[in-house]
């Protein structure tokens, strides 16, 4: 990437800022999806199949209707036929949509059935209550082993099998994945509005534009800009905010039979229905070395669940071919249709699973050796990606090896398991390595300096907590030559220019290019302005000889030559400059691009009560450029929590019989509180600045904290006890 | 939630008789309006009795507490002759819930809470506890919080609560007031097992009103404390408690009162392993031993055997904290 | 409500939390879980702090309620500044309960180490995983107590 001649001085990007938006949410002022104020809103409240599978054979909505204030019942019966457009976009996966309320059909449990409309929300969810559903219940397929499976992907390079006959040491391992839920504390929720064919909608959606706005647009056959999409803040959604689910459609479906605007707010335990899950997974491998731990062959079988209606899929594949330099591999990753709804990216999507894998075997295989963990690691270290052949873009995982065994004191164990004991409790050390393919896509900004010299930036992202809102006016603010304070960032609104979904650690990347593409011209507009202008103190100045700082441009030799945007656009008469930048990935990548990291923790294990204590946790990343370290480490310490938690806590438990999950709420699907939260503690590696990845040098960051964190607990739970333990969570059973 | 007229109790006669009538008490609430949104209780009448006076702690002429019915979790938790006399007491309570849901929750709603099965829980599940004769889905469902003591083929649900484990230990009582007066009973008899009658929960006569708890005096020094293991560290219920308070006196156990939780579909009363202890010298082999019966009636399901094992560890270690390491 | 005093009539079923958000137009007390298992909807009752969505509206009848929006006026109060100071918070959907369950705490005196503030924070769940500055906003804003 070429540098522009007059690159900006650097003042906001790289210092720790407080969040812009932090008055408004800690006044209770930041408006979710539910909360904003529209007026004549009624109560939407879904009623849930309560048979895994089958077909609906009556639905008695007397009850209901009679309750004072309930304005309509729909269900398959008597809700319009919707046209439902094929959309490939808006992260639908291969295969057919579930068509709300269109067919009698029930392809699993919990599947929105009916809706009422009620005056208030006592009323609706009261109504809800009395709608009768009568099925034809069909046994539903649950089991992620034993039922068929789709055609595979595959992968392969070299002979896998040979070279495992013929390793010196041989691992043959079986993981096992439970399902897991993402959990925003923000329940999903939509108010529907429509007005004519125009419709309204208020959302928690991770996806503005080519998600909800595209989605809803083509399932009610309607142009997209008929569909404007309102979402300023999002509680939290770890990816279950990636589509459309059928919720938002009732509730627009609702809006338009009733004519009124139709607020619904799903309940905790329709979360667990109705927005998607990280799948279930088995996950079997061999691994051949030699006797100096150089792998040799990996040979990995996956299983993933899916829907009946859609094939989900994710880069679950990825750490097991391009993590280590191993000549030999076959993957093959087969999805089981079940009769369950189709699950979608949760926090580091695949590579929270995969790594696992691969991070437990290559700790089994340390201790086999008798190598240390990390030596073990690189010895392993490849030179370029083995799987694509390209280099990488930076891979910097040796110095978050060795950063994080410095400050860890990893150097100072005994490596044997058992030998450290306190009081009851047994404890260990453990370390994994992290990595996330981030991605990139093409994304818009509007940048526009205003007659009084601030600057309004805005695109259609999202922030779901990363501190979108913050980062984009620090990259904003040093591209314009302004103050953090001058400039104002707007996000959430179809109206603003696209971007691509807020997920897969691409928005700081993909966005902030777009902002940093927007403001370099709207800059530059305003120095050609100045230099073309005879009343200018910059008159001929060659424009590539300009800077701006604080809002004002001079030359850069000679600060005292110059004037304010202010000056120049009053002058001028100009109300305001502006543009819409862009940016994208070059289509064929010259690069691999992954975040890197390394985790380590100490864990107490107290085996005779089979409970397991992180103790201390420490994170190192390789993520390129760090645009707000403050608000980088938060979210790296949320990163670990939610690693703490697929390691020791979460498991969707579904009951085979009917498909129920049995513990959809959040006092018994277990996300860690604050007492199992120790001192967390995060290192970004110092000059991190990726150019070959984006113009902003950023990797994103949002997945590969997750990375690596159950993997690194339950090594050192092995090693604080001598148990291996193959499957998450890890729980008091498997430790008794 | 289903609609109910709601009345405020002016004192606790009229609350007896709005419950004779058939009204719900209401006094926290944290239980009854959750199980109320669920749909899963659907009283035409709750009679708020917050306003009585049932609210005081008083120390009795025998030297045991008084709890008041309506003292609130947090409260009773912090009261100083509940912590110095009973910290069992104390630290079942603090280890429950919430600091919120402890601020809101009483003592006699505490005891009166309905199981955490979810099968209960969830209205479209058969469930004989929540609807009689409909059948038992946790029987061969997903079991692994439920009860491996004092289940029937009805019904396998544990009940929730931590200081009716500590209540259960110490042999306390349960005071009450109905139409006929006022009458004592067992705690241990207060809370009963389903048999076939799983919908049948407490002593409870209709009408009746629980006015206090009362411990009873046990001979000082008495050493006590509240174990709860759980997967999360904190709000969560218990996979497995004990409940443990000892009197040492001549080198020997003079007085062992313990019981569990998490395990049972009452508080359970671990008569076997206070007898074991009685008149022994206390020793870390003593513990293991008198814990190795605490499960000998255990009956587990497909989900929970490992409770058995846990149940006699975790009354182990309690013991040995509560007896001290020899 | 937040020092004012309020009549209003409404449904038996409606619950503390409903009445804000829906009735008197507050809502920055949030619906979490509406079952007591997550603490986003905590408010102070009478100078506790309670579960919002537990508590049926009917029964406040001359109760004192303050929510987020009644906890400061033109200044932030001290553990809002601490939120924003330590960066407690991401999404912040759970941050006013997290405050008014922190403003409780602080009142509890349950700061007495970090190990309490954990302890006695747990009743409010953050999916963000903010723990760590949760506790040490709450130590900062009891350290100026």
């Amino acid at each position: 990437m070429t540098r522009q001649p007059n690159r900006q001085p650097q003042k906001a990007v790289g210092t720790p800022q407080s969040r812009v938006d932090g008055r408004l949410k800690v006044t209770g002022q930041a408006t979710y999806a539910a909360d904003h104020d529209v007026t004549g809103v009624a109560y939407g409240v879904m009623v849930d199949a309560t048979v895994g599978r089958g077909r609906i054979t009556g639905v008695d909505t007397r009850a209901a209707l009679d309750q004072p204030g309930v304005r309509a019942v729909l269900h398959h019966g008597n809700a319009p036929r919707l046209p439902y457009v094929d959309n490939p976009g808006s992260n639908n996966p291969p295969g057919e949509r579930l068509r709300v309320f269109q067919d009698d059909r029930v392809r699993f449990f919990g599947q929105p059935v009916a809706v009422v409309v009620a005056d208030t929300l006592e009323a609706a969810q009261h109504a809800a209550s009395l709608v009768t559903v009568t099925y034809a219940a069909e046994p539903p397929s649950t089991d992620l082993t034993t039922a068929p499976a789709d055609e595979p992907q595959r992968y392969a390079r070299g002979d896998a099998e040979a070279a495992w006959a013929a390793a010196p040491v041989k691992l043959d391992l079986a993981f096992r994945f439970s399902r897991n839920h993402h959990n925003p504390m923000e329940p999903h929720a939509t108010i529907a509005r429509w007005e004519g064919d125009t419709l309204t909608l208020w959302d928690k959606t991770q996806w503005v534009v080519g998600g909800t706005q595209q989605e809803l647009a083509s399932v009610f056959g309607i142009p997209q800009q008929s569909v404007r999409v309102i979402s300023p803040f999002v509680g939290g959604a770890f990816g279950s905010g990636l589509r459309a689910w059928p919720h938002v459609t009732v509730a627009a479906l609702a809006a338009r039979v009733t004519g009124r605007p139709v607020k619904l707010v799903l309940s905790r335990r329709q979360l667990y229905f109705g927005t998607g899950h990280r799948p279930a997974y088995t996950y079997a491998l061999k691994l051949g070395s030699d006797r100096r731990g150089r792998l040799a062959a990996s040979i990995q079988d996956i299983r993933a669940e899916t829907s009946s209606y859609e094939t989900f899929t994710e880069a679950v594949m990825g750490p097991g071919h391009m993590m280590y330099r191993t000549p030999n591999v076959r993957q093959a990753y087969a999805t089981v249709p079940l009769d369950v709804n189709t699950p979608i990216w949760m926090r580091g999507p695949g590579y929270a699973t995969g790594a696992h894998v691969v991070e437990c075997a290559m700790d089994e295989l340390a201790h086999e050796l008798g190598v240390d963990p990390i030596e073990l690691r690189l010895r392993n270290e490849p030179e370029t990606d083995e799987s694509s052949g390209l280099p990488f873009s930076s891979r910097r995982l040796r110095e978050c090896l060795a950063t994080g065994a410095r400050e860890f004191g990893w150097h100072r164990r005994n490596p044997a398991p058992r030998s450290t004991r306190d009081g009851d409790w047994l404890v260990g050390t453990g370390m994994a390595a992290a990595v996330y393919d981030f991605g990139r896509a093409p994304a818009q900004a509007h940048a526009r300096i205003n007659a009084d010299g601030t600057a309004l930036v805005q695109a259609a992202t999202s922030d779901m907590g990363p501190g979108t809102y913050t980062s984009m006016p620090q990259v904003a603010a040093d591209a314009l030559g302004l103050t953090m304070t001058t400039v104002e960032f707007r996000l959430g609104d179809s109206l603003m220019p696209p971007t691509p979904p807020h997920g897969g650690s691409m928005t700081m990347a993909s966005v902030g290019s777009a902002v940093q593409d927007a403001c370099d011209k709207v800059r530059r507009q305003a120095i050609t302005l100045a230099v073309n202008d005879a009343r200018s103190p910059l008159h001929r100045v060659n424009p590539d000889d300009v800077v701006v700082r604080d809002g004002r441009m001079h030359v850069k030799n000679d600060p005292t030559r110059g004037e304010t945007y202010r000056q120049l656009l009053g002058r001028n008469q100009r109300d305001h400059l502006e543009v819409i930048g862009s940016w994208g990935p070059p289509e064929q990548s010259r690069y691999s691009m992954h975040a890197f990291g390394a985790v380590f923790t100490e864990v107490a294990v107290d085996d005779r009560l089979g409970l397991v204590r992180v103790r201390r946790m420490l994170g190192v990343y390789d993520a390129g450029r760090i645009i707000n370290p403050k608000l980088a480490d938060s979210q790296a310490l949320g990163g670990m929590v939610g690693g703490i938690g697929q390691a020791l806590l979460e498991h969707t438990v579904t009951d085979a019989r009917d498909g129920r999950i049995v513990n959809a709420n959040l006092a018994d699907y277990l996300v860690p509180v604050n007492a199992d939260i120790p001192d967390l503690r995060a290192i970004y590696l110092d000059g991190g600045n990726d150019q070959n990845a984006d113009p902003i040098g950023v990797k994103g960051l949002g997945e590969v904290v997750i990375v690596g964190v159950a993997a690194a607990i339950t090594n050192a739970v092995f090693h604080a006890t001598g148990r291996r333990i193959r499957e998450l969570p890890i729980t008091a059973e498997a430790l008794l | 939630m289903f609609p109910f007229t709601y009345t405020k109790a002016a004192d606790t006669r009229a609350a007896v008789a709005a419950g004779q009538r058939g009204g719900r008490f209401i006094a926290g609430g944290t239980t009854l309006v959750d199980l109320m949104r669920e749909t899963v209780e659907r009283p035409d009448t709750v009679v708020d009795i917050s306003g009585l006076p049932l609210g005081e702690i008083t120390t009795t002429r025998s030297g045991g507490v008084r709890i008041g019915a309506l003292v609130r979790m947090s409260d009773a938790a912090a009261d100083r002759r509940v912590r110095n006399t009973f910290p069992v007491i104390s630290q079942a309570l603090e280890l429950s819930a919430s600091a919120q849901l402890r601020n809101m929750a009483t003592i006699g709603g505490n005891i009166m809470q309905r199981t955490r099965c979810t099968y209960f829980r969830d209205v479209s599940a058969a469930c004989n506890k929540r609807a009689p004769g409909s059948g038992c889905a946790a029987l061969e469902g997903f079991n692994r919080s439920h009860a491996i003591l004092g289940g029937s083929s009805q019904c396998v649900a544990t009940h929730p609560s931590d200081v009716a484990v500590a209540f259960a230990a110490l042999e306390a009582s349960v005071h009450l007031l109905g139409p006929d007066g006022e009458r004592g009973v067992p705690f241990t008899e207060f809370l009963l097992r389903p048999g076939n009658t799983p919908e049948r929960e407490h002593a409870l006569r209709p009408g009746e009103l629980i006015t206090a708890v009362e411990i009873p005096a046990h001979p000082r020094p008495l050493r006590s404390g509240y174990l709860k293991v759980r997967d999360r560290q904190s709000y969560e219920f218990a996979l497995t408690s004990a409940a443990v308070a000892l009197h040492l006196g001549g080198g020997v156990v003079r007085a062992a009162k313990v019981a569990a939780g998490g395990v049972g579909t009452v508080p359970w009363k671990l008569t076997a392993v206070e007898q074991r202890l009685l008149g022994e010298r206390p020793s870390d082999r003593l513990w293991t031993a008198a814990a190795a019966v605490a499960a000998d009636d255990a009956e587990p399901l497909a989900h929970n055997e490992f409770k058995v094992e846990l149940l006699k560890r975790t009354v182990e270690r309690q013991l040995r904290v509560v007896g001290g390491t020899r | 409500m937040n020092g004012e005093r309020r009549t209003v009539t409404v449904d038996n079923r409606t619950s503390l939390l409903d009445l804000v958000r829906e009735h008197f137009g507050l809502t920055g007390t949030k619906k979490g879980c509406d079952a007591g298992a997550c603490g986003a909807c905590t408010v102070l009752v009478d100078g506790h702090r309670v579960n919002g969505c537990l508590t049926l509206a009917v029964r406040l009848d001359g109760a004192e309620v303050i929510t987020i929006e009644g906890l400061s006026r033109d200044e932030l109060h001290p553990l809002q500044q601490a939120f924003i100071d330590q960066d407690a918070f991401q999404c912040g959907f759970c941050t006013p309960g997290q405050i008014m369950s922190g403003v409780g705490c602080i009142r509890e005196r349950h700061t007495g180490s970090a190990s309490e503030i954990r302890e006695w924070m747990s009743g409010n769940i953050c999916r963000c995983g903010c723990y760590v500055k949760i506790v040490k906003a709450v130590q900062q804003a009891a350290k100026g107590r």
